[in-house]
């Protein structure tokens, strides 16, 4: 009997790794790209074939995005990170695996595509949820995860701030606001799409704050008719941000490949993929033709309002920061 | 005297037996407490693998991802019941064999995995092997990737499941005692003889009830693998990380379809676990007073 399985097995073994591209790279990416990297993984092999003869093949390994960044410091051999926020990438620099000055090697703050925040509510919004102020009025159940452990609701707790700071004028009054708000968030997930999955699967909740390409995928997945995205008038312009991991692409010896392969997003064809799957395209040409599909809403920029990243980080979600004062109480 | 006798017996029945009614109610709980807790939680994961029919079920399956997932489970599962095979057996022939300094605290520290948390099982494998730990700098220096890769996963899997064939052998071994090995040395066989004729044979079916076991956990185990896994899709990714990584996708069928899986194996476990606990019974019968 043994004998008879032990050939299966191995040949189940052998069988993974018969099919070997030329170069094999490894993305660790956030949590909401899942589809976004899905399909531009595709369009990057093809490309890249069809110039250089040589076949890639790219590995994805996603989860929230501080822990994807503690992870690749911790050893996880990332030949590329497309995080949520820069300042994840900046933690894995500062333990020496990418040069400081990373942001600067690509164009646009190394962030070819951008986000937003957006409201996704229930069929015909039954709170009636247009702005920001109707998400601190008494009896509506805001979702949001954990700004301790998720890029995205950093980005979501960011845009309320900048909200409030602009409408009432002093830190103060964006600390009260701010603090209304998330005494209406019954649950704290650990990552974006968790949040997604409470909100849309579990039915918890009046509203979720969501990255736009987040709001639109449920939408997708579940129907026009079960939920509407709503988008507030004035947001924060969320840039993720991406770069290769030296060290680890050096040592492999997949550096050009990788940069190539960041370099793609910047094209046409790249831009397009990131606007089919609800992300923002830099590119101006390819943003008018999918000018329909984004509503127009005020951004403003975290470098304009918070002074940059490592900031707002230490201000607001260090530990004893703003946040922990807040949620305490 | 017969009046006496059936006065005795009767008033044993009520000592022993709890009213009717009462007795129907505690059923009752029991029974709606299964259903609720296992019998519906085991029909909906099934009824969700198959909900858009068994073409959907098999494509699921047959996806390259959940194939790299289930491989992958199995080599595990083999690599670290082996291993904790080998371990278990010695352990417990120590424990219940021999008298020596210390016992008390192996038996302890065997039980450890138990008493710990399995996130913080992984994270001690991080804080050796990881980038920033103490062995990780010289492990990169001479490419050897431990964390985020099969030993990795293979070690945090061996910590979590290692006191299963030990604490299935520990109790069974000491109350065999030594006296037939005692027996087989003076009659002149050596050690290793005396293992293989004598004590392995006493214990066989205990053996194969920890392996059941330990195998179960090391195919089900979560929190410790999900540590030191990284998530790389279609190479670390075991059956129970890729379960939630599908159920996160909106991919509902397929997660429930590597679910099922995951149930089937608890399913045959369970009836193999009967099975054994009948052996080990019959086993111990003739040694009873």
């Amino acid at each position: 009997m043994v004998r008879r399985i032990l050939p299966i097995l191995a040949g189940l073994l052998w069988a993974s790794s018969a099919f070997a591209a030329d170069v094999t790279l490894l993305n660790v990416s956030y949590d909401p790209t899942r589809e976004l990297y899905a399909d531009f993984n595709k369009a990057f092999a093809a490309a890249y074939q069809k110039e250089t003869g040589k076949s890639v093949e790219i590995k994805q390994s996603h989860g929230g995005s501080g822990s994807q960044a503690r992870a690749v410091i911790d050893g996880l051999q990332a030949d590329v990170v497309t995080l949520a926020l820069a300042y994840d990438i900046d933690a894995i620099a500062g333990k020496g695996l990418i040069p400081p000055d990373w942001q600067k090697r690509l164009p646009l703050n190394a962030s070819p595509y951008t986000s937003t925040i957006v409201f996704l509510v229930r069929k015909g919004n039954p709170k009636g949820i247009k702005d920001w102020d109707d998400l601190i009025k008494s009896g509506v159940s805001v979702i949001t995860p954990n700004p301790k452990t998720s890029g995205g609701a950093r980005w979501n707790y960011l845009a309320a701030w900048g909200y409030a700071l602009k409408k009432y004028g002093s830190a103060d009054k964006a600390k009260q606001f701010v603090g209304d708000l998330y005494r209406n968030v019954p649950v704290l997930d650990t990552g974006a799409r968790g949040s997604t999955v409470t909100f849309v699967e579990r039915a918890v909740g009046d509203v979720l704050l969501a990255w736009e390409n987040e709001a639109f995928l449920a939408q997708r997945q579940f129907g026009k008719d079960k939920f509407e995205i709503v988008s507030p008038p004035l947001s924060i312009l969320a840039e993720p941000p991406l770069s290769v991991v030296d060290k680890v692409a050096d040592k492999k010896g997949t550096r050009a490949v990788a940069e190539a392969y960041l370099k793609y997003w910047y094209t046409k064809e790249g831009q397009e993929i990131a606007a089919r799957n609800s992300y923002r395209p830099r590119d101006p040409e390819i943003a008018r033709e999918y000018q329909a599909s984004f509503a127009k809403v005020e951004l403003f920029t975290i470098d304009d309002v918070f002074g940059g990243w490592t900031k707002a980080q230490k201000e607001h979600f260090a530990e004893g920061g703003v946040f922990d004062q807040i949620y305490k109480n | 005297m017969s009046e006496l006798q059936s006065y005795l017996s009767s008033a044993r029945d009520d000592l022993r037996t709890e009213p009717r009614p009462v007795r129907i109610v505690i059923i009752a709980i029991a029974v709606i407490f299964l259903v609720v807790f296992v019998v519906l939680p085991l029909v909906v994961v099934f009824a969700q693998a198959f909900s858009k029919g068994i073409g959907a079920y098999l494509s699921a399956l047959s996806d390259p991802e959940a194939w790299s997932a289930i491989r992958l489970t199995l080599l595990v599962a083999a690599i670290s019941v082996s291993l904790n095979l080998v371990f278990g057996v010695i352990a417990a022939w120590a424990i219940a064999k021999f008298e020596f300094r210390g016992k008390t605290f192996l038996i302890s520290l065997i039980d450890l995995p138990f008493s710990v948390s399995p996130v913080i099982s992984g994270l001690v494998f991080v804080l050796l092997f990881g980038g920033q730990g103490y062995w990780g700098p010289w492990l990169q220096a001479h490419n050897i990737q431990v964390l985020f890769a099969v030993p990795g996963i293979a070690l945090a899997t061996i910590f979590v499941t290692f006191p299963f064939v030990a604490r299935a052998l520990i109790p069974l071994m000491q109350e065999q005692g030594t006296l037939e090995e005692e027996a087989a040395i003076s009659l002149g066989a050596s050690g290793l003889q005396t293992f293989f004729r004598v004590t392995l044979p006493n214990i066989k079916w205990g053996v194969l009830y920890g392996v059941l076991l330990c195998n179960a956990r090391a195919m089900g185990e979560f929190g410790a693998v999900s540590v030191v896994s990284g998530h790389i899709r279609g190479e670390t990714n075991t059956m129970p990380l890729l379960v939630e990584i599908l159920y996160n996708e909106y991919q509902f069928v397929s997660s429930f379809a590597i679910a099922s899986l995951l149930a089937m194996l608890a399913l045959i476990t369970l009836v193999a676990k009967t099975i054994l606990e009948q052996h080990l019974d019959e086993g111990q019968q003739p040694r009873g007073d």
